[in-house]
């Protein structure tokens, strides 16, 4: 299908990391049933740097691609560089979205906040607040552009 | 393997509808208005293929109207109609909520014009009742639509009942018939239809043709002025070869109508017996009442343009209801309609049969969407939770 991109496409069908970490330092999920796709990150972190991460991901084809190239953009990185990753450059790495299909690597970022987040929270560790979006309202409402 | 089984979205053309069309692309390509002998000859071919089209019909060939298709026939009988309302006070229409968007939308302009839009409720078996029409009918009604058969869950509506809820109220009737036309039985007359529309290519004729039906005395809003074709009512010289091509087509379906409904009606009860036994998936629609060739089902906890996408690879050409799919927020009109929540509905998967396939392909079928099913939702944290029991199955 000429929807979407080579790279999407190769992601959707041979998604890496897909799985859970019975043990995870870190769990973020975000998006919404209603709204059609739910994405899930575990992190296994170590010494400041994402060990292993796995994802699992309710969603059309480039929401379950985004969740894949994310995960492979962050593992073996350091928390600070996983933070960094942008909505865009998961978009890139996929060789583009269509603009209708852009939420999903939007969710793609949120969910990798959401779970280093939770790594903080869990070990007590302080982080500037406005570093993370806004995770109850990214469970509400269907946005389709961000 | 390479299956198609998106024939209601579009169907392939028949041998036969083919060869009516080719010689009206070379040989008699006049251009029927016109006086000279090449024309005419094309001009008695447009007045056969109408004749035979209002005899499947049960009409006259003077209450037929080729138009580009069954948008642009819906579009013209609904739009008249409100016309006709209007000169007479009359504006409100009655339709139902699961209906193409190709009515839809265009109630959705009368009502900006001030047309008041009652749109039935679909009961969860994908019916509306004559009933429920009865009881919606007011002294300002103008017009009823109500599409004989489902786009998306294949569900075959009381029409001929409805028609009469009509007549006796003395209310226009307009069905959409694209997804019927050719596949159940129709007659105008018998089934008290005042308009209908109808589309060649979802009974393997061409794209870019349809019929309006309008019973003698509607008076035909144009939507296109210019040139006397069509009575005056469609201007635009007659896309002969499509409209060959379409009474071929309608000739063809109608006389194996019963032939192919008994063909598709097993195939199709097939599909539904070997999909429906995996777990939490749910038909959607009416069992019995629906479409030979119509599969709908849902599938909790997955969403559908994975689906589709995965299906794809495996070389079924399918169809969903989703957001994804339909390039909006919103899940269906149409399961929504008939009660499926948006978690469900993202899930949906339409299988829609012609008589070409084969009981090899159901089964080839049965098992692709067995496993993409069970693929995606050993991916699917929404599923994970309905298994563990953080979240309660919807379909049981």
């Amino acid at each position: 299908m000429a929807l979407y991109s080579d790279i999407v496409m190769d992601h959707f069908r041979n998604p890496r990391n897909v799985g859970v970490i019975q043990d995870a330092d870190g769990v973020g999920e975000v998006g919404n049933a209603k709204c059609g796709d739910i994405m899930k990150i575990y992190l296994k972190i170590q010494d400041d740097k994402i060990e292993d991460v796995k994802f699992e991901t309710f969603g059309c084809g480039s929401a379950i691609a985004s969740s894949s190239m994310a995960t492979e953009m962050i593992k073996g990185q350091p928390l600070s560089q996983a933070l960094s990753l942008t909505n865009r450059a998961v978009a890139e790495a996929l060789d583009g979205l269509p603009a209708h299909k852009l939420h999903c690597s939007v969710l793609a970022e949120e969910a990798i906040k959401s779970a280093i987040k939770d790594y903080y929270d869990k070990n007590g560790i302080a982080y500037d607040k406005k570093d993370f979006p806004d995770c109850e309202s990214c469970a509400h409402g269907c946005e389709i552009d961000h | 393997m390479r299956i198609y089984a998106d024939n209601a979205a579009t169907t392939k053309m028949s041998r036969t509808a083919v060869e009516a069309m080719l010689p009206y692309m070379s040989e008699i390509y006049g251009n029927p208005s016109s006086l000279h002998s090449v024309g005419q000859e094309a001009a008695e071919a447009l007045a056969d293929a109408r004749e035979r089209i209002a005899k499947r019909l049960g009409c006259t060939a003077r209450e037929i109207t080729f138009t580009s298709g069954g948008s642009e026939a819906d579009n013209q009988a609904i739009l008249t109609a409100a016309k006709l309302g209007e000169w007479k006070g009359k504006r409100h229409i009655i339709s139902t909520a699961f209906e193409h968007h190709a009515v839809l939308h265009t109630l959705e302009a009368l009502k900006k014009e001030g047309f008041e839009i009652t749109l039935l409720d679909v009961h969860e078996n994908g019916l509306v009742t004559a009933q429920q029409v009865r009881e919606a009918i007011r002294p300002d009604t103008c017009l009823v639509t109500v599409m004989y058969a489902n786009n998306e869950i294949g569900t075959i509506q009381p029409i001929a009942e409805i028609g009469a809820v009509c007549r006796e109220a003395g209310v226009l009737f307009h069905t959409d018939a694209v997804q019927a036309a050719g596949h159940l039985p129709i007659n105008v007359v018998d089934q008290n239809i005042d308009m209908l529309s109808l589309s060649a290519h979802k009974f393997h004729g061409p794209k870019g043709i349809g019929v309006l039906y309008a019973k003698k005395g509607i008076a035909l809003q144009n939507l296109i002025y210019g040139g006397a074709q069509e009575r005056g009512k469609r201007a635009g010289t007659e896309n002969i070869p499509a409209i060959m091509g379409m009474a071929a087509a309608l000739d063809e379906a109608c006389e194996k109508m019963d032939e192919n409904a008994a063909k598709l009606t097993k195939l199709r009860d097939r599909l539904i017996e070997g999909i429906s036994q995996i777990p939490h998936s749910a038909l959607n629609g009416d069992a019995v009442q629906r479409l030979p060739g119509n599969v709908s089902f849902c599938f909790e906890g997955i969403e559908g343009e994975s689906l589709l996408l995965l299906l794809d690879d495996k070389g079924v050409a399918a169809s969903s209801g989703s957001a994804c799919t339909s390039g909006s927020l919103d899940p269906s009109h149409v399961l929504l309609a008939i009660g499926r929540i948006h978690d469900v509905a993202h899930g949906s998967l339409r299988l829609s049969l012609c008589e070409e396939n084969t009981e090899e392909e159901i089964d080839y079928m049965i098992s692709a969407v067995r496993q993409v099913v069970e693929y995606l939702r050993n991916m699917s944290p929404v599923y994970r939770d309905l298994e563990m029991g953080k979240r309660e199955f919807i379909i049981k």
